[in-house]
């Protein structure tokens, strides 16, 4: 068991993609072993879907090396699912396309949360629901490395940070490695191992805390973003349903600044 | 036009001696493959690519004339030919796709006029093609029909998860390990198929109207993808039972009188019936 947490389940060597010669992703080198959540960020064009493309198998590199140990099982969560609703799909047929019994299949939306959507259409889900779902679909296939690109696009703030937290509980509890693409720089740095941001080339790569000091980052993303993530620590003061209801009984319910609703 | 002795079955023989059940037996068998198909059609938006492979039948039909192949496999394998080079084109990125599938489509259709202009040995019922000619149904296009339409629905079958996985997101479907490039290319040549053995019927400028009304009519009460093929398979049979029988008694073009009798179902089913949750 030892020897298989030392070996990396993904390795790249000076990878290189190019599209009609002009770079994309440029000499990227990085590993990824069990139990790892590794962060990729950078800005917009700078190559981090490309990257996780060439991971996951569907982008061939122009340059460099990818090792993949054997048999390894990926489980990818796209970015920004747009299903077209001409399809009717729902929850439960969305989820055995996997080839996923149906035990298999509810005990994975239980463990994100949206077992009472099993038999919902797919086109009626909120952001959260959905990236949920996709998760759902990516653990169904017990990977031993999961793929997330943005994961929390077009969902509410605290959803996103309750995803996040379900990404890290899931890692725990399945030893598999986690790459994952994330614009939520603030949630991201409490949230993950390792970083690396990406423009082109990898401009740094680190552990959380570091990062957000080094001059390659500071010159990336600008200063005041840098400083506002040296100081910022997540943490809540209560907790919320998908609902967006405020679950009782958590701590702390009382410290809310803005006011809850009636429902 | 004379039955085509040279099938012969014996139940049916009595039947297939009177062209009006030639005719609905084929038409039955067109609706049979055109719902699943028009279902693709519908969910990967391909009305337009569908349009263009139509057209270019044409053009293979043409081909056939000059070769003196049979007919069906001409416009099968235009189809095929044309459906390739439309993938090819539409990767390399110079212009839209909607263009180059305007371009191509009514360029296809033109050409094959053109060229059949130029075979004046050959007496062509052009409006046959291009509006279909259901009645002059014979056994052998019946034989087409079937016996294509079993290969079409076997490959769908076979590789239904595939196809659907393709359809829901494709690199999802990569990822999960189906080969996404040979699906499409099996979907493609499925589609030549079938443009083939619908040409006879419905004519080339309205085949897609039988592949996506009937499709577009279930999707308001279907809750599955295997549901929505069902119920367009129906709807088609349907549309073929009425455009029929209207032709029939009012002496009305067949194809066109089947694409009237879908639409009016759709309209039916769009204004009449509750909109369906999933």
């Amino acid at each position: 068991m030892k020897d298989r947490h030392d070996q990396p389940l993904v390795l790249l060597e000076q990878a290189s993609i190019a599209f009609d010669d002009s770079p994309v992703v440029d000499h990227v080198s990085l590993s990824v072993n069990r139990g790892d959540i590794l962060t990729i960020i950078g800005p917009n064009g700078a190559g981090k879907t490309t990257l996780i493309k060439a991971i996951l198998g569907i982008q061939p590199l122009t340059s460099g090396r990818i090792h993949k140990s054997p048999s390894l099982q990926i489980g990818y969560v796209p970015q920004h699912l747009q299903l077209q609703p001409t399809l009717p799909l729902s929850v439960r047929r969305f989820m055995a396309l996997t080839g996923a019994s149906e035990t298999d299949t509810r005990a994975a939306l239980e463990r994100t949360g949206i077992g009472h959507l099993f038999r919902k259409s797919v086109h009626h889900l909120s952001g959260g629901e959905m990236q949920r779902l996709l998760l759902a679909r990516a653990l169904v296939r017990k990977p031993d490395l999961l793929v997330l690109d943005e994961p929390a696009q077009g969902v509410d703030i605290n959803g996103q940070a309750a995803l996040y937290d379900l990404i890290r509980a899931v890692r725990d509890e399945l030893q598999c490695g986690v790459i994952m693409i994330s614009h939520d720089l603030h949630l991201v740095m409490a949230a993950t191992d390792r970083v690396i941001c990406l423009n082109q080339h990898v401009c740094c790569s680190g552990y959380p805390a570091d990062i957000s000091h080094d001059p390659a980052f500071v010159e990336t993303f600008g200063r005041p973003v840098a400083e506002s993530l040296a100081v910022y620590h997540h943490h809540h003061t209560h907790r919320h349903d998908l609902h967006g209801d405020v679950i009782e009984g958590q701590p702390d319910v009382t410290q809310c600044e803005h006011n809850h609703a009636p429902s | 036009m004379s039955p085509n002795a040279s099938i012969t079955m014996p139940l049916l023989d009595p039947l297939l001696n009177d062209f009006f059940w030639r005719a609905l037996l084929g038409g039955l068998g067109v609706a049979l493959l055109a719902g699943p198909l028009g279902c693709f059609v519908v969910w990967r938006r391909m009305a337009y690519f569908g349009d263009t492979l139509a057209h270019s039948a044409l053009l293979g039909v043409a081909l056939g004339f000059l070769f003196h192949t049979n007919l069906n496999l001409s416009v099968a394998a235009t189809c095929v030919v044309l459906a390739l080079i439309l993938v090819l084109l539409s990767r390399n990125r110079a212009l839209a796709t909607d263009t180059l599938l305007g371009i191509l489509a009514h360029s296809a259709l033109a050409i094959g006029l053109v060229a059949l202009s130029f075979m004046p040995d050959v007496r062509v019922d052009l409006t046959g093609y291009l509006f279909g000619d259901l009645l002059a149904m014979t056994r052998q296009d019946l034989a087409w029909i079937f016996g294509g339409g079993l290969v079409v629905l076997g490959l769908l079958w076979w590789l239904w998860q595939g196809l659907l996985m393709a359809t829901i997101h494709e690199e999802l479907a990569r990822v999960e390990g189906y080969p996404v490039a040979r699906l499409q290319l099996v979907l493609m040549v499925i589609f030549s198929l079938v443009i083939a053995v619908a040409m006879k019927m419905v004519g080339v400028l309205l085949i897609t109207a039988l592949l996506i009304i009937p499709a577009a009519t279930a999707r308001r009460l279907a809750s599955s993808p295997e549901k929505m093929v069902v119920m367009a398979i129906g709807f088609g049979m349907v549309a073929v039972a009425c455009g029929l029988t209207l032709s029939w008694n009012l002496d009305t073009p067949a194809g066109p009188s089947i694409v009237v009798s879908a639409f009016v179902t759709f309209l039916l089913v769009y204004t009449l019936i509750r909109r369906s949750r999933a």
